[in-house]
């Protein structure tokens, strides 16, 4: 960004919406990557992630109601797979977030915010199905797109594909 | 009328003696039973198996099992440039190719900060607003045919060929474009079609009413659908519904409107909520209606971006396209207003290479059908047909 640019409207929103979470959890946030794209900030401490999650979504001058989207990424440079989640105050404030949550490649966990906003059930599901983190007090964490008995989470960027799948060859 | 006599408990035997109707009922099985709705079903709307345990003929739970049309879309994003992504995204909701490439087209604009020729912006929405036209012909003609009314379903199909034929004229295909690429347009409309699409506007407007007094004008219809599958408006915002959808709850969200992007600021027209009248709120005849409406407000777009759009003197819609699309390291989120809903795109770029590093494709109808179990809870079966009608699901987008 150049000196002096003018900081739009949205990304404004973002982040006096960021200094309220963080005059409330302080160090379990880290600071507001305020870029003009998407603004987010990363849960640094895990655990509080559905303390986090609820505060969001009730308090009054945040009322994040409802999750646009939650992805699944791989940071292999970091050993770390984790979740983007992007929210945003639909019909209320308007104003919008994006939220980052990593953890551990092998055996990581994230505590699920199912019980929060509904569309994180399935997208939680997806992650686990394609990044293989396990998202602790989810209701039903089981593979959503491919086979329930498939190895392997495909979207990891040192994935290699199984050879047979009941008998079929899988490489073509 | 006749005189029934019931003996015993059980299977259901109807005999006649002597003039009476006997019932004998002998073991009757009283436990759940688990029918598999799917993957291959005429009222799916595509590979979707829904396994619903039933009580008799009220449904208790139906859970859908999701993974039959999945193809990698997110893997393959990740192998090849951001050009060559545009045909796949044709392939997500298959129905609006148009505004898939659209939804996708944004995010990687936005990543880049690019400014788009004002003729090439004009051109997209139009074609976007005929695919939305043709999409929610596909929506209403099949929901009619689940629940029945066989004829609407011809005569949506009837309209939504001559949309193809248009679209088919702009970009070569009837169905998976290729034509909205990321900073114009694969080439420039055919010198008559603005003309043609106008005439075609004059001619869909009647049959857009015709369709209405066919479905919502009919009692049966109407019976099926009038109270089934109440979603109310703060749960439905939880659950993540979008589009029609969310309008057919009485949110009066469109992102058109709302997060507006290409010319929409400068268009006028009305997002469509229905008002209680015909309809429950936030039941499948008020998101059907919500369908039906939009089509017509999708008429009033296009002539308003026929009558403003700049001459094509001098035009060449792939002027600002750069040579190599490499955006500098970053992310963004963008999402569109598809016909089904919110289509957004999650992009994550290094800056270094000419691949995404991450593409994931927030689909629409993905997130609508995952309230499917609850709002089925306690429906009958023909009732689950209808609600599974009314979130209009395209299994290309639900499983990418």
């Amino acid at each position: 960004m150049e000196e002096g640019k003018e900081v739009s409207r949205s990304v404004q929103e973002s982040t006096a919406a960021y200094k309220i979470i963080q005059e409330t959890f302080g160090a379990a946030v880290s600071a507001l990557d305020a870029n003009e794209t998407m603004p987010f900030l990363e849960v640094l401490e895990s655990g509080r992630w559905v303390e986090i999650a609820l505060f969001m979504r009730d308090h009054a001058k945040l009322k994040f109601n409802y999750m646009a989207c939650m992805t699944g990424v791989d940071y292999p440079a970091e050993g770390k797979v984790g979740i983007i989640c992007n929210f945003q105050s639909l019909a209320l404030l308007n104003h919008k977030l994006a939220v980052k949550v990593k953890c551990d490649r092998d055996g990581g966990c994230i505590p699920s915010v199912s019980r929060v906003w509904h569309t994180a059930n399935w997208h939680e599901r997806e992650a686990y199905d394609l990044f293989g983190m396990i998202f602790t007090g989810h209701p039903e964490l089981k593979r959503i797109l491919c086979p329930d008995d498939w190895e392997g989470y495909p979207l990891r960027k040192d994935y290699k594909v199984q050879e047979r799948y009941h008998g079929i060859k899988v490489p073509y | 009328m006749q005189e029934l006599e019931r003996v015993g408990q059980g299977s259901v035997r109807v005999t006649r003696k002597s003039d009476k109707l006997v019932i004998v009922e002998k073991d009757l099985a009283t436990e759940q039973m688990v029918l598999a709705m799917g993957p291959q079903h005429p009222s799916t709307h595509g590979v979707l198996k829904l396994e619903c345990l039933t009580d008799g003929e009220v449904i208790t739970e139906a859970i859908p099992c999701l993974g039959y049309l999945h193809r990698c879309f997110e893997k393959c994003c990740e192998n090849v440039d951001y050009p060559a992504i545009v045909p796949y995204t044709d392939r997500l909701d298959y129905l609006s190719g148009m505004n898939s490439e659209f939804a996708y087209a944004l995010a990687v604009e936005k990543l880049l900060d690019l400014e788009i020729p004002r003729r090439v912006e004009f051109i997209r929405v139009i074609v976007s607003e005929l695919n939305r036209i043709a999409s929610h012909l596909v929506a209403i003609g099949t929901y009619g045919i689940d629940l029945g009314a066989f004829t609407p379903f011809l005569f949506c199909f009837r309209d939504r060929e001559i949309i193809l034929g248009l679209l088919e004229w702009a970009s070569g295909a009837r169905m998976l474009y290729n034509y909205i690429w990321i900073g114009g347009l694969a080439c420039d409309v055919p010198a008559d079609f603005l003309k043609r699409v106008r005439e075609f506007v004059a001619y869909f407007r009647p049959k857009a009413v015709e369709l209405q007094e066919l479905l919502t004008g009919n009692e049966i219809f109407v019976k099926r659908t009038y109270g089934i599958g109440i979603m109310p408006a703060d749960v439905a915002i939880n659950y993540g519904w979008s589009g029609p959808m969310l309008r057919g709850s009485g949110v009066k969200w469109d992102l058109r409107r709302n997060d507006p992007y290409s010319i929409y600021p400068e268009l006028d027209f009305n997002v469509v909520v229905p008002d209680g009248k015909l309809s429950v709120i936030g039941d499948c005849l008020s998101r059907h209606l919500v369908r039906a409406v939009e089509m017509e407000e999708s008429l009033n777009i296009i002539e308003q971006c026929i009558d403003k759009i700049p001459s094509s003197e001098g035009f060449n819609s792939r002027v600002a396209i750069p040579k190599r699309i490499r955006p500098k390291a970053g992310e963004v989120y963008s999402r569109a207003e598809n016909p089904r809903g919110e289509l957004g795109f999650y992009l994550e770029s290094d800056g270094k290479s000419t691949k995404p590093v991450r593409c994931k494709a927030r689909s629409s109808c993905f997130v609508n059908l995952s309230a499917m179990k609850d709002l089925s809870k306690g429906q009958l079966i023909p009732d689950l047909v209808a609600i599974i009608g009314s979130i209009d699901i395209v299994l290309g987008e639900v499983d990418r």
